[in-house]
């Protein structure tokens, strides 16, 4: 009985490191000044999430998140940044509408957490009985026979948004 | 014996809401494109993070919401590709993405 405490403990605190990760990440995402900085920030948050999707018993989704999101929508992001102006303009409103409005947005958004809290404590969500299993082979069998549709409407959606991004940052680099 | 933390619902749907809530801020606060294209991945984790724990705790078959978040990534990825050649051509023409510069239609 000792051993199964202690390795809920050390469970238990990879799950808060897991937390914390994601929420600092997320904090300097959408925090910091620095564009760069902030695109580490969403890097970090989904590591931790990585971590989370692992907790809940998706090791498939943790290696994708890391795979598609620091992979390929932060590398995207750095190329954004590094093509464009790297720096948010200075502070040119004025100080007091300036803290006026993050002030305001601060308040909201703590409304918002709020009103989200009392929602999820409410008495008690329901247990289903489990039938799947949820393993990769039953993603895989998933994806191939009832959601085979909406995996090849993906792609496609993946390739007009190829197919359209070079289009959209070609126009104009052509010389007259 | 309660559930250990990590088998708890509620801190998977505590952390989803506030990656949304730190999402919607950044997106208002933001005052470059960029800026807003990274607040919006965090409203997409938050409702990632929201469906497999939904998933992982009342849902009948635990395949399907990991499905659903694939697709999220997915659409995700398009987005951000989509975003990032729009921001380049607005870039082109303005030789900024702040925001505030954007305002050929504000009549």
């Amino acid at each position: 009985m000792k051993d199964f405490s202690s390795t809920t403990l050390i469970l238990n605190a990879i799950f808060l490191l897991a937390l914390a990760t994601t929420a600092a990440g997320a904090m300097i995402a959408a925090g910091s000044t620095r564009l760069i900085r902030s695109v580490c920030g969403l890097a970090i948050c989904c590591l931790g999430l990585s971590g989370l999707y692992y907790f809940l018993h998706s090791p498939f989704l943790a290696l994708m998140e890391i795979l598609i999101y620091i992979g390929a929508v932060c590398v995207t992001i750095v190329f954004a940044v590094m093509l464009v102006e790297p720096d948010e303009p200075a502070n040119e409103e004025k100080r007091a509408s300036a803290l006026e409005w993050g002030g305001a947005m601060l308040v909201m958004a703590a409304g918002l957490f709020w009103a989200l809290s009392r929602l999820i404590l409410r008495p008690a969500w329901a247990e289903p009985a489990k039938k799947g299993s949820g393993a990769i082979q039953a993603i895989g069998i998933h994806l191939l026979t009832t959601y085979s549709m909406a995996f090849e409407l993906i792609s496609l959606a993946l390739l007009v948004a190829i197919v359209g991004a070079l289009a959209i940052a070609r126009a104009g680099r052509t010389k007259p | 014996m309660t559930d250990p933390l990590y088998d708890t619902l509620e801190v998977y749907l505590f952390m989803g809401a506030f990656l949304l809530v730190l999402g919607i801020y950044g997106l208002v606060r933001r005052r470059t494109l960029i800026g807003m294209l990274i607040s919006g991945e965090l409203i997409f984790s938050a409702a990632s993070l929201n469906l497999m724990a939904f998933n992982r705790f009342t849902a009948q078959d635990p395949a399907v919401g990991q499905i659903f978040v694939l697709f999220i990534m997915g659409l995700a990825a398009a987005e951000v590709a989509i975003a990032l050649s729009v921001m380049l051509a607005v870039y082109r023409n303005y030789r900024s993405v702040a925001t505030k510069d954007l305002a050929g239609l504000n009549g």
